[in-house]
């Protein structure tokens, strides 16, 4: 399931949904991403993410399915926030299923490594002397490409 | 009479700096993704941006594409900056 949101979310809540994947499941892996305080500017008091209704989850969906067809994946639940968020909160969530952890793990960053290069979110850094439009990194592109 | 416009899309630094989120322009035969950036870079300011240095992503009916990709009456174009979520 995708939900691309401006309303936080509960990681519990969202853990205990993935757990209800029946018996099969072993391994439950999760990557909760956060605001933090630097970035291409220093000083960051939060973030403006701008996304393409209706892209975004096309995109999402097919990393999912992506995803399933080279992991053993039960159950996957992808969270993006999108508006103003502030300092330390949650911006992102991904969360997989899987019979053992290896696929859990896997699953998961491949998702998370590939929503960063494919999914069209855009982020603006706020700080106290100016905004600025976040620039792609090679380093991001790199780790997506590994995937490949 | 239907419809003969595309509908185009701009988001985030492009669509700041360009003021438009979106515009309609009309369709033509072979017309492609990267006639239209050339056309509407053509504009001079701002738009000269969509032919500048930094990458333009272009999507066609919210999936990637290419220049060369051919755009048709009723298709929504969309161009943005590479991606940063996460």
């Amino acid at each position: 399931m995708i939900s691309v949101q401006s309303d936080d979310f509960d990681v519990a809540v969202e853990y205990a949904a993935l757990r209800d994947s029946g018996a099969g499941t072993g391994a439950i892996a999760t990557f909760t991403g956060l605001v933090r305080d630097s970035g291409d500017l220093h000083g960051v008091t939060g973030l403006y993410l701008e996304h393409y209704p209706g892209m975004t989850e096309q995109v999402i969906q097919g990393l999912i399915d992506d995803a399933s067809k080279r992991w053993d994946v039960r159950k996957a639940r992808v969270i993006h926030r999108v508006g103003r968020l502030a300092l330390c909160d949650q911006i992102v969530f991904v969360g997989v299923c899987s019979a053992h952890r290896g696929d859990a793990f896997a699953a998961c960053e491949f998702i998370m490594d590939a929503l960063k290069t494919s999914a069209p979110f855009w982020k603006k850094e706020i700080a106290s002397d100016g905004e600025h439009w976040v620039e792609q990194k090679e380093s991001d592109l790199t780790r997506s490409e590994g995937w490949e | 009479m239907s419809d003969n416009t595309i509908t185009v899309r701009f988001f985030a630094r492009l669509r700041e700096e360009l003021k438009t989120d979106q515009l309609t322009i009309d369709a033509s035969p072979g017309l492609t993704a990267g006639d239209v950036l050339a056309e509407l870079a053509h504009q001079g300011g701002p738009w000269s941006q969509l032919q500048g240095d930094q990458p333009v992503m272009i999507a066609i009916n919210q999936a990637m594409a290419k220049p060369g990709s051919e755009v048709k009456a009723g298709d929504e174009l969309a161009f943005f900056p590479p991606v940063t979520g996460g």
